[in-house]
């Protein structure tokens, strides 16, 4: 059996730093189902926030300042020493991924140039011109080239095999082969990134279907804030490609069908600035009243930034407003509309990144720690996944030379591995009923529909209702392709199973939720509500169905206030 | 309207050849040809193999072959394409290991071969780097690359010597040499100072027409060349760097 000290799943940003910064000595490996850097880390665009005050109109900038940006954003749900520990450790982070060869825009002087960005009291956000994901993903690939990870590309984990609350290996399939492969480690983490594609609506990549999150749920981690889901107000109307705040940040307007700036009735002071659920719900509340295009969408306008800005600053967003929509926004203003855009709850870890069960952690988007709390400012996923991608492989490294590993035994694993094989048999044994394709786009639709930026009790019963219907279609469709070579729908399938776990966590997680809260907004309560909801959503798989547990917040020196921008 | 799509299909482990595979189907106004073929894949025949991660023109993953042409599907508008049968073939160059994907591992090892990663001297600098917007120009132009291999794909050399590193391996080479920060040695040049590296190239630029981010690897590699000689004449003399 294959056998390392640690396994981490997800070549991503997380991952990739969790693999740097693993102790040398132990024997560790990246799974990741598409090669690293196609990972979704990639289309990252506007930026990554440190408070190193190098802007002008940011020289008073104090990591404190953005742990309480980050905190306010959050809508006092994050964790108040989680967001401290991040923003402290930005500014080093910083300075590291500079000497690692990332090529930051710079300002005159030589230094990491920073713009301003939604939600933060100062321009703080570092970035290499609108595509500092992909700068910061080869470079960190770039990194472990040179430190000569060891890398299994184009295979899917499809179990995480968790015994008596200890983590002992991981059960994979080999794309290129269709092999099962199980692997013993002494620790796994988790960098399986967001689960975007479980709406119709996404700015995310087609590969994240977040089964990650699922399958940890499923071998009996918690799930925290599963129903804190990010709306990003500019993805391009009808590609739901992104649009980078930083296209605000860089001064660009939003704009009703009546030509006017309609964030001054929402967000008098931020504007166009103010946190994504926010702008979000602003942009949706304008199209319900009449007052978009087609109604559907709103204008970003970026005509005034002028060409060379636009060239410079937001050549990315040029380039995809010219190959997807066929316009130049030095002369156009750009189509936008919200699109489901990133996860703030996840897998339940601390701020070591450590899970409840031993050896097992989990950083980046498919974790929650929790720094993001109800609502993640622009800038921070970036620095999420880097940060607590180091911490976690730290921790796995600590928990290994510290003797933490359990005696390991490969039966269970291989008895893992069995019953794989018997449901891919099952599976494949299957030769007619349903198309595992069209069955995922039925709960995109439901998703997209009863679980969106607004939310009610009826919809959210309705959706729920609708699961276990999936799950019985999901159990009847059967494979078309005969061969065990890239068979992309046995994938499918297998993810199609975590992402219906990941939708019902979402689900029940707003249904009981009943308040308002960042980016969870219920039209039915529509307000804040401290005295009973100031706390974490635990949700944990049981045979007789999902139990749920309520944590409360850790909260430091930064008060609660309204919400006010 | 609805429109043949002839794809390549292929399986090494259960057929002698590659065949085609015409499916009828109507697309949207708008639709990429990765919208189509997922379309295809979803309604018609979910066995169909690609890959696709991003399908916004940076992840590099779905570089094709369509209508003779090299580039990637999700940047690649149907309308655009105005034939009645549109042809679909994985990229040339590189091993078929089903329908539209291709083995990489050529691509990956020219990559590895390079040393790509910064080099910089010493500890980490206490504010960061020091270094202006403008000696930057040329890295930022050249790390837009996005690995798709297209490069490789329509490079005349590398279909007649497998082991010409290729232009995405050299120009990413060129992207580090360009970097004031990176202080790589002598030696670590000295790698592609060979008829299979730099001296590879046959200057025909078809690298630079097919490229989706205008990287213009072949620029690169002509840059590369002029260091090299530098470089040389600078070692000959003694002043090593």
């Amino acid at each position: 059996m294959i056998s390392h000290d640690i396994l981490i799943v997800g070549g991503g940003l997380a991952g990739l730093a969790a693999a740097l910064t693993a102790d040398p000595k132990l024997k560790v490996a990246v799974i990741s189902k598409v090669h690293p850097i196609r990972s979704h880390s990639v289309a990252a665009q506007g930026g990554i926030n440190a408070a190193l005050g190098n802007n002008p109109a940011g020289k008073d900038d104090t990591w404190e300042k953005h742990a309480y940006d980050t905190i306010k954003g959050s809508d006092y749900l994050a964790d108040q020493d989680a967001a401290e520990l991040m923003c402290q450790l930005a500014i080093p982070t910083m300075y590291e991924l500079d000497h690692w060869g990332v090529p930051f825009s710079r300002f005159p002087g030589g230094v990491i140039a920073q713009r301003p960005f939604g939600g933060a009291g100062f321009p703080r956000t570092c970035y290499a011109a609108d595509r500092t994901g992909q700068m910061l993903l080869h470079t960190l690939y770039e990194q472990s080239v040179r430190k000569n990870v060891t890398f299994y590309d184009e295979w899917l984990v499809a179990n995480l095999v968790v015994k008596d609350g200890k983590c002992l290996g991981l059960i994979a399939t080999d794309l290129a082969s269709g092999k099962i492969i199980p692997l013993q480690a002494k620790a796994v983490v988790f960098a399986t990134g967001g689960y975007g594609r479980v709406y119709q609506k996404s700015t995310n990549a087609y590969i994240n279907l977040g089964s990650g999150i699922g399958m940890a749920y499923r071998a009996g981690v918690p799930l925290k804030d599963m129903e804190f889901v990010q709306f990003h107000p500019t993805s391009l109307y009808g590609k739901n490609v992104l649009i980078t705040e930083a296209a605000r940040g860089e001064g660009g307007y939003i704009i009703n069908n009546e030509g006017r700036r309609f964030m001054e009735d929402y967000a008098p002071k931020a504007m166009e600035l103010a946190p994504r659920d926010i702008v979000a719900r602003a942009i949706q509340r304008e199209v319900e009243k009449g007052n978009g295009f087609e109604n559907e969408y709103v204008h970003l306008d970026l005509r005034h930034l002028g060409k060379e800005k636009i060239h410079k600053r937001l050549p990315g967003i040029q380039e995809i407003c010219i190959n997807f929509a066929g316009l130049d926004p030095v002369d156009t203003p750009i189509p936008i509309q919200p699109a489901q855009h990133y996860s703030m709850g996840g897998i339940d870890v601390d701020t070591s990144c450590a899970s409840p069960a031993a050896g097992f952690y989990a950083a980046g988007e498919c974790a929650c720690v929790s720094v993001h709390g109800a609502n993640r400012l622009g800038g921070n996923s970036l620095l999420d996944a880097i940060v607590f991608g180091k911490i976690a492989g730290q921790s796995a490294s600590r928990f290994i030379t510290g003797g933490g590993a359990a005696g390991s035994s490969e039966r269970p694993i291989d008895d893992e591995a069995r019953k794989f094989q018997d449901k891919v048999t099952t599976i494949r044994q299957r030769d007619h009923g349903e198309n595992i394709f069209q069955v995922l786009n039925r709960l995109k639709v439901i998703m997209s529909e009863k679980a969106g930026i607004f939310r009610k009790e009826k919809p959210l019963r309705e959706a729920l209702e609708e699961i276990p219907v999936l799950r019985e279609a999901s159990q009847k469709a059967y494979i078309f392709g005969a061969g065990p070579r890239y068979c992309q729908e046995l994938l499918v399938h297998i993810e199609f199973e975590c992402m219906l776990d990941v939708a019902e966590a979402i689900l029940l997680g707003a249904l009981k939720r009943e308040e308002t809260r960042g980016s969870h907004y219920r039209t039915d309560f529509p307000v804040r509500d401290d005295d009973h909801w100031l706390k974490h959503t635990l949700l944990t798989w049981t045979e007789k169905g999902p139990r749920i547990d309520y944590e409360n917040v850790e909260i430091k020196k930064y008060k609660l206030e309204e919400r006010k921008y | 309207m609805s429109t043949q799509f002839k794809i390549l299909r292929f399986d090494p482990a259960t057929d002698d050849h590659p065949h085609f595979q015409v499916f009828e189907h109507t697309p949207k106004a708008q639709d990429t040809m990765l919208e189509v073929l997922k379309d295809i894949r979803d309604q018609q025949d979910p066995s169909l193999a690609f890959r696709y991660s991003c399908r916004e023109a940076v992840c590099g993953s779905c570089a094709l072959t369509i209508n003779g042409q090299i580039c990637l599907a999700c940047k690649t508008l149907f309308a655009a394409l105005k034939t009645d049968v549109v042809v679909i073939e994985p990229l040339p160059n590189l091993e078929i290991q089903k329908d539209l994907i291709v083995d990489f591992a050529p691509f990956w090892e020219a990559y590895r071969f390079i040393q790509p990663y910064l080099q910089p001297e010493g500890d980490i600098p206490e504010k960061g780097h020091h270094v202006e917007e403008s000696e930057l120009a040329e890295v930022f132009q050249y790390t837009t690359c996005i690995l798709c291999a297209s490069c490789y794909a329509a490079c005349p050399v590398a279909t007649r010597d497998e082991r010409y590193l290729g232009p995405a391996a050299l120009v990413k080479l060129h992207r580090f040499v360009k970097d004031p920060r990176d202080k790589r040695s002598y030696e670590a040049l000295k790698r592609v100072d060979t008829p299979t590296g730099i001296w590879g190239c046959d200057t025909v630029f078809r690298c630079n027409d097919v490229c989706p981010k205008e990287v213009r690897p072949a620029d690169g590699i002509e840059g590369l060349r002029r260091k090299m000689v530098v470089e040389r004449t600078k070692h000959l003399f003694g002043r090593k760097k």
